[in-house]
């Protein structure tokens, strides 16, 4: 019976390493958490979040983050409304009408590649577009490479959503004699709707951290915005730029501008799994 | 009788008045608008699907000028950078690319799989209802925090710790000596961030995988009488295997083109890596570094472009690859 | 040690499934190298029954099971006992067949490749001893290296049983194993059941009655998770003693 011990010690051994290896995912998960919030709590203040950046911001005196704020916020709504008006007919789509043809494969598989596709060439397309466009680094232009980021995480997202909606529900809906048209708007979209809030809210906590595509397509300035034509701030790059300055009381802002940043993230997170759950008025079980 | 009921005033006259549509007329409409969302509806997918065709263009066309200017041996091999001299070989980019997602990929893949397997196979039902938010959390990190964790915790504790422990014991191999730069900056670092970034998407490819693997398959093998490791080991690891490739190779792809975290911990010095510790200068780094100059210096900008494209055509093989594989294996990932 | 001539006694056996009571204080014994048939209705715990005795019913984790079960006095049901032993021991054979994702030699191999070959015999003598007894050699012996699943489904079956005795179990549950398969097949795989009986105890879950008939020495008769009726096959199926299954034997219900 010496290989029944050897097996049993293997079993254990195995069940150590694998429990050991998720313990030490989520531990870096708490580390992170745990860094930020050490750092960036005694750097914070009101002024951090109601300020802009005064002059001599970078080299130590006084201001805030709020350029950078709402900034931030301009340029992940927008792109998100525009992911939302491209992705949710595409989903739809590709969930009510498509067949299975060669064709609607390739389109499937193209999205899936578009999500796969890494965000700094987003912005390097983007800018290009810009320079064509003769479009100078704005919010207009961060804008445009974000959508270009968040549109295949809301289309994939949405198509999540809209495969659980229960094939009967759709079926009696076409039993009573309405189009595809109407009965995506009326009874899918509906049904979806908690799930869709939560797509939406998803692409937007996506949107609102990335650095990559708005690097060269939507500038910087200290100002609030103002113009989509003129360039706008952003939460990543503010903590980009703070922390790579010399001095130590910038780089603490930087902490407290993560801090913000990975707040809003968490408070997005949190609101679209609240959202599948607490918008269910409407949902047929 | 031959006064009908509508002639009495019992019923509302059905003739058609301005405004007034039968209920033919509401069909016709409703289906015209049918066929229009279908025809505008499928005219978006495509377009999204032609999307993927207009960025390779595009940036094919920004990049042109440099590639009609030298072979393009030259410049994937050359290992000279220097804009202001003409010279743009990628190659210790491309290196330090490689070197630093090899790196993260090492790290990631034993740690994601033993984690997958757990998850798929040992967990109880409980424990992925914790355990699934807390990986989405991480998923949603954005990358300059994971870059701002890298600066505050990892390069510190490779600059303090695991440098000079390597070097005491294995320093005289180059790959894990120090003495080039003990500065904690490096692939390293880079490979570290980067492998807790990408791995809740391996995690969840993984997970899919294995549980797609039907039950009966599980039981004929414990009917045998073997251990669930043995199963795994056996039986399920080689029916899942290509899911699991695919899912290393999304991971992989993931790491390559992933900018800000990695360009902050990895040290930004355009050489071939020698060692753990050198630091490096991916392909991604380059562009974000450099955009702000890239227009004043002749050929730069495409130079940046072609980086740019060819991240995008290595990134978009491996994804096919992986996209293809994972749906031949019935599972979407 | 558990003897080849194993012979099962289950006492007070009750499966809870959530909060359902699927099977409800069974009482039996099943005598040894015999084929016993399990008869009864569709959804009345047959196959809960079965994944009990080999403890396959651990891996659901809403399955609750309380009561004894012995082979030859080992208990099997409890905390300490050995379940992978007890699973080499105790066989099964699934209404579908799931050949392993290997050659068609190393599923059956698989067995002895991991609990060691007994009595000196090569794994080239072992794997084709088995496939003679489930009546597949002759159709496979040139492609032993093929991938187990271009096979038939028949085949696949007959593959199934072959690597299922090469581990040498003293117990073969047989969970309707003919239920996926053509006419002809189910002829192969119903003889070479009956010719392992001579070394092995069968437990044979049908609702087909005639296979029952064809192939059963003692008949346990389930409805409704309970035990209604069990006796030597002649009796049960002639001269049946319960109200419930003269009506089952006679066809009036299935």
């Amino acid at each position: 019976m010496k290989r029944d011990v050897l097996w049993r010690i293997e079993e254990t051994v195995m069940r150590v390493l694998m429990i050991g290896a998720t313990a030490l995912a989520l531990g870096c998960l708490a580390l992170i958490l745990g860094a930020v919030v050490w750092k960036g709590l005694p750097a914070m203040s009101l002024a951090m979040v109601t300020q802009c950046p005064q002059g001599g911001y970078y080299t130590g005196a006084g201001g805030g983050i709020l350029n950078a704020i709402l900034g931030s916020l301009y340029l992940a709504v927008g792109a998100t409304l525009v992911a939302l008006v491209l992705g949710l007919p595409i989903a739809l789509y590709l969930e009510l009408y498509a067949g299975r043809s060669r064709l609607i494969e390739f389109v499937r598989l193209a999205l899936d590649v578009l999500w796969g596709i890494p965000s700094i060439v987003y912005g390097a397309f983007g800018f290009g577009l810009m320079l064509l466009i003769g479009l100078r680094a704005s919010l207009l232009g961060g804008i445009i490479a974000l959508s270009l980021v968040e549109l295949p995480i809301m289309c994939r997202a949405i198509e999540e959503v809209l495969k659980m909606v229960p094939f009967e529900l759709t079926e009696s809906a076409y039993a009573l004699g309405t189009t595809r048209w109407a009965v995506a708007w009326k009874v899918v979209v509906r049904q979806a709707l908690p799930g869709i809030t939560s797509a939406i809210l998803l692409a937007f906590g996506r949107g609102i951290g990335d650095a990559a595509s708005v690097l060269f397509t939507a500038g910087y300035t200290d100002h609030l915005p103002t113009s989509p034509l003129r360039p706008v701030a952003s939460l990543p790059l503010a903590v980009f730029f703070q922390l790579a300055t010399p001095f130590p009381s910038v780089q603490q802002r930087a902490y407290a501008s993560a801090l913000v940043l990975t707040a809003i993230v968490l408070i997005i997170s949190v609101l679209a799994r609240l959202a599948s759950t607490r918008l269910s008025r409407f949902v047929v079980k | 009788m031959a006064e009908s009921w509508i002639e009495r005033g019992l019923l509302p006259r059905q003739r058609t008045r301005p405004g007034h549509q039968s209920r033919e007329a509401r069909g016709q409409r409703r289906r015209l608008v049918d066929l229009a969302g279908h025809k505008v509806t499928r005219g978006m997918a495509v377009g999204a699907a032609v999307l993927v065709l207009l960025i390779s263009a595009g940036l094919l066309v920004r990049a042109w000028p440099i590639l009609r200017s030298q072979p393009l041996k030259e410049l994937l091999l050359g290992r000279t950078w220097h804009p202001m001299q003409a010279a743009f070989g990628f190659w210790p980019f491309i290196v330090g690319t490689l070197w630093v997602t090899a790196m993260a990929m090492a790290i990631a893949v034993p740690l994601c799989t033993l984690s997958a397997i757990y998850l798929a196979e040992y967990a109880a039902p409980g424990v992925g209802r914790v355990v699934k938010p807390l990986m989405d959390l991480l998923a949603g990190i954005p990358s300059v925090v994971y870059g701002l964790w890298g600066v505050l915790v990892v390069v510190p504790l490779i600059r303090e710790h695991v440098g000079p422990w390597m070097d005491r014991h294995l320093g005289h191999i180059a790959f894990f000596s120090t003495s080039a730069n003990p500065t904690g900056y490096g692939v390293l670092a880079g490979g570290t961030v980067l492998a807790v970034m990408v791995f809740p998407i391996i995690v969840s490819v993984m997970e899919e995988v294995f549980r797609s693997v039907p039950d009966g398959l599980r039981e004929a093998a414990l009917a045998l009488g073997v251990t669930r490791w043995i199963m795994v080991r056996k039986v399920l690891l080689r029916r899942a295997f290509p899911g699991v490739i695919a899912a290393v190779v999304l991971g992989f792809s993931r790491a390559l083109g992933e900018t800000m975290a990695v360009l902050m911990v990895v040290g930004n010095v355009p050489q071939v890596p020698r060692s753990l510790f050198d630091a490096a200068y991916p392909l991604t780094a380059l562009i974000a570094n450099n955009y702000g100059e890239m227009m004043s210096v002749p050929l730069y900008d495409a130079a940046l472009m072609a980086a740019g494209l060819l991240l995008l055509l290595v990134v978009l093989g491996f994804n096919l690859l992986a996209q293809l594989v994972l749906k031949r294996m019935g599972k979407v990932a | 040690m558990i003897r080849r001539n194993a012979h099962i006694q289950v006492c007070d056996l009750n499966v809870h499934y959530r909060s359902l009571h699927v099977l409800k204080d069974l009482s039996v014994d099943i005598p040894a190298n015999q084929v016993t048939a399990i008869i009864g209705p569709s959804g009345c715990g047959k196959t809960t029954f079965l994944k009990s005795i080999n403890r396959l019913i651990d891996l659901d984790d809403e399955a609750r099971v309380s009561g004894q079960i012995t082979v030859d006095g080992l208990s099997v049901l409890g905390a300490g006992v050995n379940v992978t032993e007890i699973r080499r021991r105790i066989g099964l054979l699934s209404q579908r067949p799931f050949p392993l994702p290997m050659s068609i030699y190393e599923n059956v191999a698989f067995g002895p490749r991991i609990h060691g070959l007994s009595n000196g015999c090569s794994f080239d003598q072992v794997v084709e001893h088995y496939l003679r007894v489930a009546g597949l050699w002759e159709e496979v012996k040139e492609r032993l290296d093929a991938p187990a699943a271009k096979l038939s489904i028949g085949q696949q079956q007959r593959l199934c049983l072959a690597r299922g005795l090469a581990v040498e179990p003293e117990v073969l549950l047989c969970d309707e194993p003919t239920s996926s398969l053509d006419p002809l097949s189910a002829q192969h795989l119903e003889s070479a059941l009956k010719d392992i009986k001579h070394d092995h105890t069968v437990v044979l879950v049908t609702h087909i009655l005639r296979q029952a008939g064809r192939l059963a020495d003692y008949v346990i008769f389930l409805y409704m998770g309970e035990l209604v009726e069990h006796g030597p096959a002649e009796e049960v199926f002639n001269h049946p003693q319960k109200p419930h299954t003269r009506a089952y034997v006679a066809g009036e219900f299935s």
